[in-house]
């Protein structure tokens, strides 16, 4: 069931889909559905989890209207609110497990919540797949055989970032970040890793504002003051906004180069607008400058379908319906223990092209695009954007190892 | 390291700044409580609406021509336009609710935060929206060798102009001056024949008025987003009331001291933002017990306490019930399926909780805004003693209830020394204080990720085993504090909310009892949060975070805090109203806060209440 | 022998003196009126006292010993019982459960959470009531009481924590003027029987001269006269400032009656 707002919309959506199902080729799905359970911050993290949800719905309409999976079974979502908070998300994964009967769960947004929950689906012993938690130790020292994630972890987007660093001069480095999880541990993996791409580099000044309450002045400020060569930001939304209007008044990113996670996300940059800083290196989705015809007719679906332009949200959505779909034709079981052996170094094919979930940390080779950012008619984008494939990001071997036998 | 002057005077212009906006929205706070006594929780929605109104109207109006005028004058309508729905709220929502208890009044605007958050959604989406920066002011200015922007030095003398302004108002003109009557005397209005409804109505006018300005004057700065609306709530009642509720005097001050404690804090502790306003307000409230310029409110005399009157004993018919609600409740896995049995045990967990905050609250009159730290602080006890010491659950859970019972005791010893509002605030304070040391505590705590792997003991594991465990701890913790409600130190506890004068020449230590009672229900509700670490198998710091504390109070508001068993009924009817709006719709805390309105509404003492009234019209007895 | 020795107190809120050298004696089985115009300090002195109070300085000697600036719940316990000038009692509760309330104290039993507080000292509790006349309104929750009512339970109340001194402030203001005979009547009778030393302030003057033993007349936080009803009667200061003013008299009659 879908909101009461967006009721209506939805529902005619999902007429069109049906429609489309039952007139495409004849080879719609038959058969019991197979019901996947898909918990997410729909309310409080709607900007990402929305067109993230829409997108699913988009992809799963499109395969069930050329024949499902398993042979021939409907691929169906059971949308959840986890309530962002770990609490409430491990009594709607238990509902969604014991009364909505699906045969995995799938999702999750914050890092608490996509912990609280792997460790819940351990002790239940079934498939978690956790599509949008960024933290390290999800796939790390907390992971456990159940739990795999999709999208490129922490760390994986910080040695993107320092990787596009590599053979720049700045040595002295501020770091700015949002006081939790995430950001502590984007600084911390970026204080371990610049020195292999700057020899010499140095942290010489660190902000941790409060997330969602960034004092910008004074953060700018002490930034200003320290007088770093470099910037590694790691601030987002509502903050970065606050963050990149002060700087940008009191001249903080001139002459200084600046490397920002998340940046070149639309959810992230279409507020920037006009105040988009010129020439920062961001991690991010230019949606209009992928190529491909897969991913084209993606944007052109999406846009038709929900008359907006996709989001990153949209991207991870749709790659993580292609990737279950993939599971459970490969499996074609939903035992769940079959399920997870099945997806040790899976290989599909998505929108980014080839993703494998690595069995040794069960994390998925999906990455993203690192590119500048630049303006075009008041509005933030990205150029001299590549995509960098996370297969070349993983943790090393050794240290998934050594964290994971703790 | 030398540090310049220039930068020095840079940052502490960069907390002005931040302490004019504060100010402005603090002040409309101050207002509308020293008016009307409502402990009004929407003031940060209202905040919210403001910058969602500029970000909307002023870009309208810059079309027509890119004027500073046209600019400020579209700040001045966003304002005024939430000053219209602030209103609203008046007439709509809080005239109705004048006569109920305070508490449920902050239920109410609580209810008006959840609705006001998701009808922000659906009508500006969710992505954030930036503002445009004022023209004419997008520059920075050099002051010595440092570039300062124009905007916020405009900000730094629109806070004093806004004190000014409102100086002259409460001082020059008639409407002005019944606000401060009815700030310091509420009775004296209505004796000088006031019309009482206008004057209330226009106080909300001129507070949300201010909210309005605080946030549309924020859209240069920073992007209107559906989250700013309790990120400033809980600093605009820090201000508060640090500078003493009521006085707008105090809210400048305090702002001041604010902001240039943020400005130099980031340098010294990068990481201490989130904690350091609540250490200065625990700090001022400890020396001043009534903020740096707040009166010590006499507390009415001779008015009907609200809570626990004297507690009856249970009925055939009530006893029937108890037995059949425990019989359901212990049935349950033979009948329900494993959903309803999850659903049952946090019931009965969230049960003893609401009920050992209604001992404070119903029957000590020692209101909690921060009840859910002990409650989280003995999921961590119970969490890090299993995880980190390899403990078993048993005495993990038995440690839970001291280890809450040891903080509740070291933070009450402070909080009973306060009154009403301003011991309310002292709870927040030092709850915020907890949840700010597990959230940095980051080696201990795990941080904001918290801890998973806090899983029951092997015989427990199964889900029906567990709701047996928490049925017998649960029952058994209600039980025992139900009786000493009934114990003399119960009605030692009721008698000092009646009359603490009194209670004290009789020969009762009042704060000792207080502290004792607060050391108790904290030490229930670490036994509580241990059984629901063992249920999710986690920790984390929202277990002690404002949200939760706001729940708890609600259940027994719903429940009915004059009522003994009522908070039980609560923790349930709460529970299961959350329950069954979450899978339906996105908008859920939209139809959750609407919920509680009506039942405010409805039943304003709460179901426990209503139950009562309609027990005394079968019996013919007094309510 | 001398019960309570008042000794030179002082008090002042901001720049207002509220007592000044205030100095008294009261003998036990004694009943000391103090009386003066609205603000002369009566409360103030009463409260220091008490202990609600402290004074800046001076001392307040109880059968010798000094309870000056001890807290009321330490000078209750050493036998001070006392009356409020806005009565207070413990409202949610019920007329006996007030008294059982104020016997559980006594009794030093309030942190007690094992007993069932409802069936303590009740034998006790009518007991006092009855020697009140209340016993029938045992069961009456307090607020429905008539004021009048209120004041004699919380007299029962300070009577309940067998004290040897009772403060009574204003023990028949709100009152009928035949209960307020009545009551004083009691306090009188009881006070005498049982050697209980009353200080108490009131503004009729009826049951002042009718019942006091001494008088006290304090007029701007000083003592301006002291001695027994036809002494106090008799001084021209006195008449002067109180009672010869028949206007004022008649204000505070007026207030007296407005005061319920």
């Amino acid at each position: 069931m879908d909101s009461i707002f967006f009721g209506r919309r939805a529902l005619l959506a999902g007429g069109a889909g049906l429609a489309a199902a039952a007139t495409g080729r004849g080879a719609a799905a038959q058969g019991a559905p197979i019901r996947i359970g898909e918990l997410n911050s729909y309310s409080r993290m709607a900007a990402f989890c929305i067109p993230y949800r829409n997108a699913m719905q988009l992809a799963a309409d499109q395969i069930n209207a050329t024949g499902g999976v398993m042979g021939g079974r409907r691929l169906e979502f059971v949308f959840r609110d986890d309530g962002s908070t770990p609490g409430d998300a491990v009594r709607v994964a238990e509902e969604l497990l014991t009364r909505e009967n699906v045969a995995f769960i799938a999702g999750t947004f914050l890092s608490n919540v996509g912990l609280a929950v792997s460790d819940f689906a351990n002790q239940r012993k079934r498939l978690f797949f956790a599509t949008e938690p960024l933290s390290d130790a999800l796939t790390m020292a907390q992971g456990n055989r159940y739990t795999w994630r999709l999208r490129p972890s922490t760390y994986m987007q910080t040695r993107m970032l320092v990787e596009a660093a590599r053979g720049k001069t700045q040595k002295r480095w501020a770091i700015v970040a949002p006081n939790y999880e995430y950001g502590q541990s984007a600084a911390a993996n970026f204080k371990r890793l610049i020195g292999s791409a700057i020899p010499g580099a140095e942290i010489i000044a660190e902000q941790y504002p409060a997330l969602g309450r960034v004092d910008a002045g004074a953060t700018v400020g002490a930034l200003a003051q320290a007088r770093p060569d470099a910037i590694f930001n790691v601030l987002f939304g509502p903050d970065l906004t606050a963050f990149v209007r002060e700087g940008n008044t009191r001249g903080l990113f001139e002459r200084r180069f600046v490397l920002s996670m998340l940046t070149g996300e639309p959810e992230y940059m279409i507020p920037l607008g006009d105040e988009t800083p010129e020439g920062w290196v961001v991690t991010g989705y230019p949606w209009d400058q992928v190529e491909g015809s897969a991913h084209r007719a993606f944007v052109e679906a999406y846009r038709a379908r929900f008359n907006d332009t996709p989001r990153k949200g949209s991207l991870l959505g749709y790659v993580t319906v292609q990737v279950l779909a993939n599971l459970l034709n490969k499996a074609n079981s939903l035992d769940n223990e079959v399920l997870v052996d099945a997806l040790r170094d899976l290989s599909s094919d998505t929108l980014v092209g080839n993703v494998t979930m690595r069995g040794i940390d069960q994390q998925g080779s999906m990455g993203t695009w690192v590119g500048e950012t630049t303006q075009r008619n008041g509005q933030g984008i990205m150029r001299n954007a590549r995509y960098a494939d996370g297969a070349d990001y993983m943790f090393p071997e050794e240290e998934v190892r050594a964290a994971r036998r703790a | 390291m030398s540090v310049e002057f220039s930068f020095l005077l840079v940052q502490a212009l960069s907390g002005l700044a931040s302490a004019s906006s504060l100010f402005i929205i603090a002040s409309g706070l101050t207002l509308v409580f020293g008016v009307t006594r409502i402990v009004n929780f929407a003031h940060g929605s209202f905040y919210m609406l403001g910058a969602y109104m500029a970000v909307t109207i002023v870009p309208w109006l810059l079309q027509i021509e890119r004027s500073p005028t046209l600019f400020f004058a579209g700040v001045l309508i966003s304002a005024a336009v939430v000053g219209v729905l602030g209103v609203a709220m008046e007439i709509l929502l809080l005239r109705r609710i004048y006569k109920v208890p305070e508490l449920f009044q902050l239920l109410a605007t609580f209810g008006v935060v959840l609705m006001v958050q998701d009808a922000v959604l659906h009508i500006w989406g969710p992505l954030d929206i930036a503002g445009p920066r004022a023209p004419g002011l997008r520059h920075g200015v050099m002051i010595l060798d440092q570039r300062f922007p124009a905007y916020e030095l405009f900000l730094i003398a629109a806070g004093p102009v806004v004190l000014g302004l409102l100086w002259l108002l409460m001082h020059k003109t008639r409407f002005g001056i019944l606000l401060r009557a009815a700030t310091r005397d509420r009775e004296m209005v209505g004796a000088l024949g006031v019309n009482q409804a206008l004057l209330f109505t226009g106080t909300l006018f001129l507070g949300a008025f201010l909210a309005g300005l605080g946030g549309a004057l924020q859209i240069p700065r920073v992007s209107a987003s559906a989250q700013m609306d309790l990120a400033i709530i809980t600093e605009a009642f820090v201000v508060t009331v640090i500078g003493g509720m009521g006085s707008i005097g105090g809210a400048f001050l305090a702002a001041l001291l604010i902001g240039q404690l943020q400005a130099f804090g980031v340098l010294i502790f990068p990481k201490i933002t989130l904690v350091l306003v609540f250490l200065l307000m625990a700090l001022v409230l400890v020396v001043k017990p009534w903020g740096l310029l707040g009166r010590p409110e006499a507390a009415p005399p001779s008015a009907m306490p609200e809570g626990i009157a004297s507690p009856g004993r249970f009925c055939v018919f009530e006893k029937l019930l108890v037995a059949l609600a425990l019989l359901v409740a212990a049935m349950l896995p033979l009948f329900g399926d494993a959903y309803a049995v999850k659903v049952a045990t946090e019931v009965l967990i969230f049960g003893l909780a609401a009920f050992s905050l209604n001992f404070l609250v119903g029957n000590g009159g020692i209101v909690s805004f921060g009840h859910a730290a002990y409650f989280g602080l003995g999921a961590y006890a119970s969490g890090l003693l299993v995880t980190k010491l390899g403990m078993p659950m048993e005495p993990a859970l038995i440690v839970a209830p001291l280890a809450s019972g040891f903080f509740a005791a070291l933070f009450g010893f402070f909080i009973v020394r306060l009154q009403g509002i301003y011991l309310a605030m002292l709870t927040l304070a030092f709850a915020q204080i907890a949840y700010a040391v597990c959230f940095q505590w980051v080696e201990v705590t795990g941080g904001d990720n918290g801890i998973v792997g806090v899983w029951p003991a092997p015989w427990a594991a199964s889900r029906i085993v567990y709701h047996y465990l928490v049925l017998v701890v649960a029952v058994l913790g209600i039980i025992a504090l139900r009786h000493v409600i009934y114990a003399p130190f119960g009605a030692s506890l009721r008698a000092a909310r009646d009359s603490a004068a009194r209670a004290e020449a009789i020969g009762i230590d009042v704060r000792a009892h207080r502290w004792l009672g607060f050391t108790i229900a904290g030490a229930a509700a670490g036994l509580a949060g241990g059984l629901y670490a063992f249920s999710k198998g986690s920790i984390d710091p929202t277990l002690l975070g404002i949200p939760l504390s706001v729940d708890f109070l609600a259940m027994i508001l719903l429940g009915g805090m004059q009522s003994v068993v009522g908070p039980v009924l609560g923790a349930a009817a709460f529970h299961s109203i959350k329950d069954v709006f979450m899978p339906l719709t996105d908008h859920w805390r939209f139809l959750l806060g609407a919920s509680i309105i009506a039942l405010v509404l409805i039943f304003p003492r709460g179901l426990g209440g209503a139950y009562a009234s309609l027990r005394a019209r079968f019996t013919g007895g007094a309510p | 022998m001398t019960l309570l020795a008042v000794e030179a107190l002082n008090k002042k809120f901001g720049g207002v003196v509220a007592a000044r050298d205030v100095s008294f004696s009261l003998a036990a089985g004694e009943m000391l009126a103090m009386i003066g115009p609205n603000g002369a300090g009566k409360s103030t002195s009463f409260n220091m006292v008490g202990g609600q109070l402290r004074p800046d300085s001076g001392r307040v000697l109880l059968e010798g010993q000094d309870i000056t600036g001890l807290p009321p719940r330490a000078i209750c316990r050493l036998g001070v019982g006392r009356s409020f000038q806005v009565a207070q009692t413990f409202l949610s509760m019920s007329v006996l459960e007030n008294l059982q309330m104020a016997l559980i104290a006594y009794a030093q039993r309030t942190r007690d959470m094992i007993a069932r507080a409802e069936a303590l000292f009740r034998a006790e509790a009518l007991e006092l009531l009855d020697q009140l006349g209340m016993a029938d309104a045992a069961a009456r929750p307090m607020n429905t009481l008539a004021y009048g009512d209120v004041k004699r339970v919380e007299l029962a109340i300070a009577l309940a924590g067998k004290p040897r001194l009772l403060l009574m402030d204003e023990p028949t203001a709100g009152m009928a003027p035949g209960e307020r005979a009545a009551l004083m009547r009691l306090v009188a009778g009881i006070a005498r029987r049982a050697a209980i030393g009353v200080l108490f302030t009131e503004h009729d003057m009826d049951a002042v001269f009718a019942h006091a033993d001494r008088i006290l007349v304090l007029v701007r936080g000083e003592i301006i006269a002291a001695g027994t009803p036809e002494e106090v009667r008799a001084n021209p200061e006195v008449q002067r400032v109180y009672l010869g003013t028949s206007g004022l008299r008649a204000a505070l009659r007026a207030r007296a009656a407005a005061h319920g």
